[in-house]
């Protein structure tokens, strides 16, 4: 039996292209008329890949044939695929699984999405005591990765930087109350990024106050009126400013007053107004914590690189759950050899690995 | 055989200071358990020899000044294995083991292990002050390093220049709170260490006491600077660290006047 990988992900072909070999529901089906004896389709926003398992080899055009959604579609182009044999096949599962192969190196959302692939195919019948394993095996090697290394670690797009630092400096963030001075997109999108933290304590204050309240209700907090944004300085945890003033709208004066009564609370302001609405100078206040665009992003490429200075160690985890999974691999042939039959679908050891 | 077992113990904390400096190094710094597991052998070594030197003794083996660092040390890891993971500051053992190191190092090469000359009878309100001070000023260096914690992080904050190691940190309002319990913890049992002191009978010696309240009042006046506001969390953490250090300085004289009365 050969285990195969047939597919096209960003590294090889366009959104268009992908597109057009994204597969459907049926794809299981027309892979097993084929010639598959077990098949599963992973489709992402950044990949279509079939794993299979076939007595005989099928060949790479078939695949991208029973992918494409065209009907009776002659497929002449086939350079964008790429194809991966056995050991290679394990590997490169393993690689995707822990997001190693990721636009955005160490994402998590592709290994949910691996799991629902695998969990749809099992539910119907396309998966066999093959793919079972490499699949099992696969999440297991991912769930190391993580464990093991920083390779998910730190927040990668700005949106979710802002929400990370605001819980590494607070912890608790349903706790935190939060002043939205301005209220246009880029506010409205950290702002929804806090509320999907838990963060409740939301007050709005704009110069149209019908802009405010417009927010203020899409994010279920409150508003405040303009030229009464000063008095909630002592009372709130994160202020996020994202007006169009020309000039500074806060200054160290500003936050002076207030610090002393709240010297034991830190503050934490995340100024994504272009012209920045908050002087840079503020940051050298004690307990005060600024963010503008720039630094959020330096934030984010920080960890993108962190994440990069992970990948040894993650390959290497690779590595000996690929020589793992090759031994277990074995071990089956040879007792399929022995008693002429599959090995187990239920074999504990590998239910156990599930979670 | 005693002094053999201090050297391992020492080893084993220094496995784990050079496990996280090498990651620390390779700014690929990973938690894990392993820190926790050299602390723990390194606290049961630590718990051995004072158990060989106390039955040697027949009493609480703080008789001389090496011995006054090897029980400070060990309240260190007692401590940190008591709140490390209460309040998750499990990081804090990448921080704990250092000062144990430097503690001990200093105990076992400095020429401060000479048997005390006089045999004072076993008196047991002598024996209760001395470990529980110490095990207060154990709980004054888990301040201290939680402080050093908090000051790194809030460092990386400012500057926006975040290592490996920040997303290991527990968050600073976290930190703060973790501060303020052990300066609590430790003050409490200092206090309690302190008035025993005057159960102990016989002349009381007056640098020892001085020493003793000027420690006393240090943190006393940390807690009141805390809950009055007159000083910043940054502040509160750097002063946890003059303060552990001002309290080990005066620990120095206090057992160096009681040695040589």
């Amino acid at each position: 039996m050969n285990l195969f990988c047939v597919g096209l992900s960003h590294h090889t072909a366009n959104v268009e292209t992908r597109e057009m070999f994204a597969g459907n529901r049926e794809t299981d089906c027309v892979l097993r008329d084929a010639g598959c004896a077990e098949a599963l389709v992973l489709t992402t926003c950044n990949r279509v890949e079939v794993y299979a398992a076939s007595e005989n080899p099928v060949a790479t055009s078939e695949v991208a044939r029973c992918l494409s959604r065209k009907i009776d579609n002659h497929i002449s182009e086939l350079s964008p695929f790429y194809r991966h044999e056995n050991v290679e096949c394990v590997q490169h599962l393993f690689r995707v699984a822990s997001g190693l192969d990721s636009m955005v190196v160490g994402e998590t959302e592709v290994l949910g999405q691996a799991k629902k692939a695998y969990e749809a195919a099992r539910t119907s019948g396309a998966v066999g005591p093959y793919l079972h394993r490499l699949f099992q095996r696969a999440f297991r090697a991912a769930k190391e990765v993580r464990s093991q290394t920083d390779i998910t670690r730190g927040a990668v797009s700005v949106g979710s930087v802002a929400v990370d630092l605001a819980a590494k400096i607070f912890g608790n963030l349903p706790r935190c109350k939060v002043l939205i001075i301005g209220a246009g997109e880029n506010a409205e999108r950290t702002t929804r990024a806090l509320a999907s933290r838990g963060v409740v304590d939301l007050r709005v204050s704009n110069r149209s106050p019908e802009r405010a309240r417009e927010l203020a209700a899409v994010v279920g907090g409150t508003a405040v009126p303009f030229e009464n944004w000063p008095d909630e300085f002592s009372k709130i945890d994160i202020l996020i400013t994202s007006t169009s003033s020309e000039s500074p709208l806060l200054t160290p004066t500003h936050f002076e007053k207030t610090l002393r009564a709240r010297i034991d609370r830190p503050l934490f302001v995340i100024d994504i107004g272009v012209p920045r609405n908050v002087d840079p100078r503020v940051n050298e206040l004690a307990g005060v914590y600024l963010y503008d665009i720039d630094s959020l992003q330096s934030v984010a490429e920080q960890a993108r690189a962190l994440r990069h200075q992970h990948i040894a160690a993650a390959e290497k985890i690779i590595v000996e759950h690929v020589a793992r999974f090759q031994e277990t691999l074995a071990r089956g042939l040879e007792w399929r050899a022995r008693n002429n039959a599959h090995p187990e679908i239920g074999d504990t050891s590998l239910r156990a690995s599930e979670s | 055989m005693d002094r053999q077992l201090l050297i391992l113990s020492t080893v084993c904390y220094l496995v784990a200071v050079v496990r996280t400096v090498v990651a620390l190094r390779a700014r690929v710094f990973q938690q894990s358990r392993f820190n926790f597991f050299a602390i723990v052998a390194g606290f049961l070594l630590q718990t051995a020899f004072l158990s060989i030197r106390g039955h040697a003794e027949h009493r609480c083996p703080l008789t001389n000044l090496f011995e006054v660092f090897v029980f400070l040390a060990w309240s260190v890891a007692l401590i940190y294995m008591l709140v490390g993971p209460a309040y998750r500051l499990s990081l804090m053992g990448a921080f704990t083991a250092p000062l144990v190191v430097i503690l001990q190092t200093f105990a076992l090469v400095a020429p401060i292990d000479v048997p005390h000359t006089a045999k004072m009878p076993a008196n047991s309100w002598l024996e209760f002050h001395a470990s529980i001070s110490m095990i207060a000023y154990g709980a004054f260096a888990l301040a201290c390093i939680a402080g050093a914690m908090y000051l790194v992080q809030e460092r990386q904050l400012k500057t926006r220049h975040i290592h490996s190691i920040f997303y290991h940190l527990p968050p600073l309002s976290d930190l703060f709170a973790a501060i303020t319990r052990l300066l609590w913890l430790g003050f409490l049992l200092y206090t309690l260490g302190l008035t025993s002191g005057f159960f102990v009978g016989g002349p009381l010696p007056h640098l020892q006491i001085v020493c003793a309240v000027g420690v006393w009042v240090l943190y006393g006046a940390i807690l009141q600077g805390r809950y009055s506001r007159w000083f910043a969390p940054k502040r509160i953490a750097a002063l946890c660290i003059v303060g552990f250090a001002a309290a080990l300085t005066l620990l120095w004289g206090i057992s160096f006047s009681a040695q040589i009365h």
